[in-house]
């Protein structure tokens, strides 16, 4: 039976190894452990694409492996499109009667190899209907190659490439809002997770290799080395990212909107930004517009969320 | 555990067994080591979901020493445990005592 009991999961085997080569403290192999030990549930077996990225580097060094499921690393770009070959050829040996089992197909890619580079392979796979999953895990800019911004670097973030000094105050652009891009494929479900609720994102994960079809979970991992704040503060900042409402979340299914977590008392955008090095400009006099800039857009994508689950919810079923 | 493998036994390209990163030591990392007191543990295992470096062992349910060779010190679980029962200890203090 899927459980997210973590009693239960417990008494499995971690699907990802120790001995990793992950910095402390990184929110990534956090969500690679969760989705995988949620996944691999029932009489599923998990297969997994990973696009290159922080994931790929650390867990899959030359000649050793941290992945106790079978895993294909490709290019940067196709996670999505190897894995949709993965799956097609699954259906082949189905069809041929060559194979029984059950197989729950699972991509990852960081923001890097989902947002900007791997984004036309998602697009393509998502259209043409496979039955897998795609993991990102979004660490909001290129970090494993020296922190340079990325479609998902929040406006403001200092990057290497977009850094804060004089003149510029860091990224100028907003963030990309990839869920927003994932649901215009009007695919079967969609959500948004985050590490420090387990519970919630096992669940996602679980749901998502029993739907039929393409399904997307975009998960925010916190990194401490890229955002500047300290190792053990992971969770922590994961967790206020929800209360901030930075990183709502939510999940769509079959079109149906609810958001799975609504904070008490919503805090104020600049709490999240404190917490934070690659913010540390921000709350400088000349670039106090910004962080007003940042809570306005914050606001806006709430009261949309908002006003979308009402909808949703009004609409018969 | 699965066998080290070596260079010249595999294809290129191929890692042939999965999880043989257990067989390296991450451990050296590590600036401060967790140390539980298993008194007040609760046993929610919340440390284990959370821990980056698969290095928290449960057992039976039950929350077993941390696994060292492994734990790279970056004191989530003692960050996130509910009833405070992780310490995070300067690493060169037991260098000290086991010197």
């Amino acid at each position: 039976m899927a459980t997210t009991s973590l009693k239960k999961l417990s008494e499995r085997e971690d699907l990802l190894s120790g001995g990793h080569a992950a910095c402390p403290g990184c929110g990534g192999t956090v969500i690679l452990r969760q989705v995988l030990l949620a996944a691999q549930q029932d009489d599923y077996h998990v297969v997994a694409s990973i696009a290159t990225g922080c994931m790929e580097v650390v867990t899959t060094i030359y000649p050793n492996s941290a992945w106790r499921v079978p895993l294909v690393h490709n290019a940067f770009e196709n996670s999505a499109a190897t894995i949709s070959g993965a799956e097609a050829a699954y259906r082949s040996l189905k069809r041929q009667g060559k194979y029984e089992g059950k197989v729950a197909f699972f991509a990852f890619g960081g923001d890097g190899g989902t947002y900007d580079i791997g984004l036309q392979s998602l697009s393509g796979a998502l259209e043409r209907g496979h039955n897998f999953t795609y993991v990102c895990y979004d660490n909001e800019a290129y970090m494993n190659t020296g922190i340079q911004r990325s479609g998902a670097t929040p406006k403001g973030a200092n990057t290497t490439t977009a850094p804060a000094g004089k003149v510029e105050p860091g990224k100028r652009e907003c963030k990309k809002d990839l869920t927003a891009i994932v649901i215009a494929h009007n695919i079967p479900y969609c959500a948004q997770a985050s590490p420090h609720q387990p519970r919630d994102l096992m669940k996602k994960a679980q749901k998502a290799t029993v739907t039929e079809g393409p399904c997307f979970i975009n998960v925010l991992s916190p990194c401490p080395r890229g955002w500047r704040f300290p190792p053990d503060q992971t969770i922590q900042i994961a967790q206020l990212a929800a209360d901030t409402c930075v990183w709502p979340l939510y999940e769509i299914e079959n079109g149906k909107l609810t958001i799975n977590y609504k904070p008490r008392e919503k805090k104020p955008v600049t709490e999240w930004l404190k917490s934070q090095g690659r913010f540390k400009h921000l709350f400088q006099p000349k670039n106090q517009y910004l962080v007003e800039e940042i809570q306005q857009d914050v606001d806006a994508r709430w009261r949309r969320l908002l006003a979308r689950e009402a909808a949703d919810s009004e609409e018969p079923e | 555990m699965a066998e080290l493998l070596k260079k010249d036994e595999m294809k290129p390209g191929a890692i042939g067994e999965g999880g043989t990163m257990a067989n390296l030591y991450t451990g050296s990392w590590r600036t401060y080591r967790p140390v539980l007191d298993m008194e007040k543990c609760i046993h929610c295992l919340r440390c284990w979901i959370l821990c980056p470096d698969s290095a928290v062992e449960i057992s039976e349910g039950k929350r077993q020493e941390t696994n060292l060779q492994h734990c790279k010190g970056c004191g989530i679980c003692a960050a996130e445990c509910p009833v405070g029962a992780i310490e995070m200890k300067l690493e060169s203090e037991f260098m000290r005592e086991e010197q």
